[in-house]
């Protein structure tokens, strides 16, 4: 057991035809992902890499049963690509792209309620479930089968944090990337929650940085409902204030978005907080023997 | 991306929002024509990118042209310190000169997103002004927040809900509900982050008028709004953060003396973290992006090195996928055409690494390889010590 994703999910690939779709594509193969089909409109009927490509997300469904889609589209058409995959039926949507403008995530996000796919992204490293399936863009080779969960807003420190934890010994049962932007699809609660039921996770490893409210709402459920350790790392302490024009962005978040807030309310609700990103491995080790 | 009060009350006026009389300076001479044009009593309006202007003497009132020009003279060139612009302040390159306004009452107005919600959010308030934030803080019931379904958008009923709570009654009650429709709509159309009207006033004529405005586009939205480019002051920004911008970078100045580059927004921030937990002091925050290529490597390289108060460099790239003997090879040439004789620290992950760490050691230059996040911080502000 993992969450998301097992040995047997079947992925297709949205912008399969693109320079770092395909490229990608290649790497999740060469992992052991069974990358069943592609999409390109316009370019259905040709085969890439061995791969039919298919110029509807709903044709790739019907001909192959993928359940799963990688989304490697451009900004412009990126929010209309995750609502294809949504329409067609698909499990979990997987959004790599960078850049899709805040106004086409508030309502992409608002069709997708009451929906029952799920979103990881915008914006994200993907999802891995180690030695069994990669849907994403992180390097396969620092990770390894094991216990731990990893969810996090980063992308490069998510990896750091993933290496860590595998040079003291502890493999990941599955690491999600939940992306950095405003508008995400799938939160740190979500995946928690998702952890907290999946018998092969034992601890959790978070990793969070500066900006929004999302790590203070995370502890919070951590507190009520989490029955496994978790242990976090916030980026971003010594980050300066930054300039900033007008009140609203500050009365909206109520003065949450420091380093420091996140960390103490992350603490006070029980999760082991390292304050040094060269700690993430072993204090999640030690979360682990408490 | 942020752009000037003028600019913003300009859209907002296309938009059929009522703005004060007014126009924009380039010099002092200007300033003193743009005032006896409003009738010599106006209001001078330095125009940085940046709020708090009034508390940091960036907008007065004068009451005649030769007291805007002296006043224009005194801001022009000078670096304006305010609450939000941080210690170095903005310099001052444009100043709107606006007619003066009787004003009979002052209300806070923005639009903005709202993160955890995932929607946009009107906010109101008949306190305020510019202590906005501390009604926030310290009485909450005397904001008005609400919730915009993107589905059926902004209502009128809605929008006169929060008027009404204002205290606005009869015909300026419905001017100010078609007054709050078109600031959502500006929100839609433009991309917008945030559009804030502060003050939002009654005049003592009896007319709405957004006395102040405050716009922030949405930088992916870019690809359907040619106009944003034109919009940008650059005298506002800092010119390593201008060229970092054209390459696609993400540079930040900051006070010390360690040059960083980092792949990455999180890493980045990580490292600043560890640097100064091992007592050094980071002259910058760059972020070459998650997948770091060789050109991206080299420019970035060649931009912190622009930074005269930097003496050493720390590079951590996580390159997962990416090459480091390719990343290496990309350090290499940057740092031979600047001719850099600096200490450098270099951390890489990713695929052929011992390739990598062996082309650095070879080069000639002065550097040494970190072996992990923690050994390089070390390393390097072992090498300035």
């Amino acid at each position: 057991m993992s969450i998301l994703l097992d040995k047997d999910s079947k992925v297709l690939v949205q912008g399969i035809t693109g320079r770092s779709g395909l490229f990608h594509t290649q790497q999740c193969r060469d992992y052991g992902t069974r990358i069943v089909a592609g999409v390109t409109p316009g370019k259905g009927g040709v085969h890439i890499e061995g791969i039919p490509v298919f110029n509807s997300v709903e044709e790739a469904v019907h001909y192959t049963g993928a359940t799963v889609s990688m989304i490697f589209v451009p900004p412009p058409g990126a929010a209309d690509a995750i609502l294809e995959a949504a329409d067609a039926g698909i499990d979990l949507a997987v959004c790599i792209t960078e850049g899709i403008p805040v106004r086409d995530m508030v309502l992409t996000r608002r069709i997708l309620e009451g929906k029952k796919m799920r979103l990881v992204g915008p914006n994200c490293p993907g999802v891995i479930t180690p030695g069994a399936c990669k849907v994403g863009i992180m390097p396969g080779y620092i990770h390894k089968e094991g216990k731990i969960g990893v969810v996090s807003r980063s992308g490069t420190l998510t990896y750091e944090a993933v290496k860590q934890l595998t040079e003291v010994g502890l493999g990941q049962s599955t690491c999600v990337g939940i992306g950095g932007d405003p508008i995400i699809g799938m939160k740190f609660i979500d995946v928690l929650a998702l952890f907290n039921d999946d018998p092969k996770t034992e601890a959790v490893f978070m990793i969070g940085e500066i900006g929004g409210g999302a790590e203070e709402e995370a502890a919070i459920w951590i507190k009520e409902h989490m029955k496994k350790p978790v242990a976090a790392f916030i980026a971003g302490v010594t980050a300066p204030p930054g300039k900033r024009m007008g009140h609203a962005g500050a009365i909206i978040t109520g003065g949450k978005g420091k380093a420091e807030d996140k960390i103490r309310v992350l603490t006070e609700c029980g999760v082991h907080v390292t304050p040094s990103p060269t700690q993430m491995g072993a204090t999640m080790m030690a979360a682990l023997k408490k | 991306m942020n752009i000037h009060e003028y600019q913003a009350k300009e859209i907002l006026s296309a938009f059929g929002i009522p703005v004060p009389r007014g126009r924009v300076a380039l010099t002092s001479d200007q300033v003193e024509r743009a005032a006896k044009e409003m009738g010599g009593r106006c209001v001078v309006k330095a125009q940085i990118y940046a709020g708090g202007r009034g508390k940091g003497g960036g907008v007065k009132l004068v009451h005649h042209p030769e007291q805007a020009q002296d006043l224009a003279k005194e801001l022009f060139g000078k670096k304006l310190v305010t609450p939000q612009t941080g210690p170095e302040g903005l310099r001052v390159r444009r100043i709107l000169v606006e007619e003066a306004v009787e004003i009979a009452r002052e209300f806070y107005l923005s639009l903005t997103l709202d993160r955890e919600t995932s929607r946009y959010c009107l906010i109101a308030s008949a306190e305020g002004g510019i202590e906005i934030e501390e009604v926030a803080q310290k009485s909450p019931e005397k904001i008005h927040v609400l919730s915009i379904d993107p589905f059926t958008g902004l209502r009128p009923y809605q929008a006169r809900k929060i008027a009404l709570a204002l205290g606005l009654k009869g015909s300026v009650c419905e001017d100010c509900v078609e007054l709050i429709l078109n600031l959502y709509r500006i929100c839609l159309e433009k991309d917008c982050f945030l559009v804030e009207i502060n003050p939002l006033v009654v005049t003592k004529a009896g007319w709405l008028m957004a006395m102040d405005a405050k716009m922030n586009f949405d930088d992916n939205a870019m690809f359907r709004h040619r106009e944003y480019p034109d919009m940008l002051d650059y005298s506002q920004l800092d010119t390593l953060e201008i060229n970092a911008g054209k390459y696609d970078l993400s540079y930040i100045k900051l006070r010390g003396n360690i040059g960083c580059m980092v792949n990455g927004a999180g890493l980045a921030m990580a490292t600043l973290d560890v640097l100064k937990e091992f007592g050094g002091e980071p002259a910058n925050f760059l972020d070459v992006g998650g997948g770091a290529t060789r050109e991206k490597v080299a420019e970035a390289f060649k931009i912190i090195l622009q930074d005269n108060d930097v003496k050493g460099v720390f590079v951590n790239i996580f390159g997962g996928i990416m090459r480091c003997d390719v990343i290496a090879q990309g350090i290499i040439e940057a740092a031979n055409e600047v001719n850099c004789t600096l200490p450098i620290v270099v951390r890489m992950d990713g695929s052929k690494v011992e390739e990598g760490k062996t082309l650095l050691l070879e080069s000639g230059l002065n550097v040494q390889v970190g072996e992990n996040l923690g050994d390089g911080a070390a390393r390097i502000v072992k090498m300035l010590g």
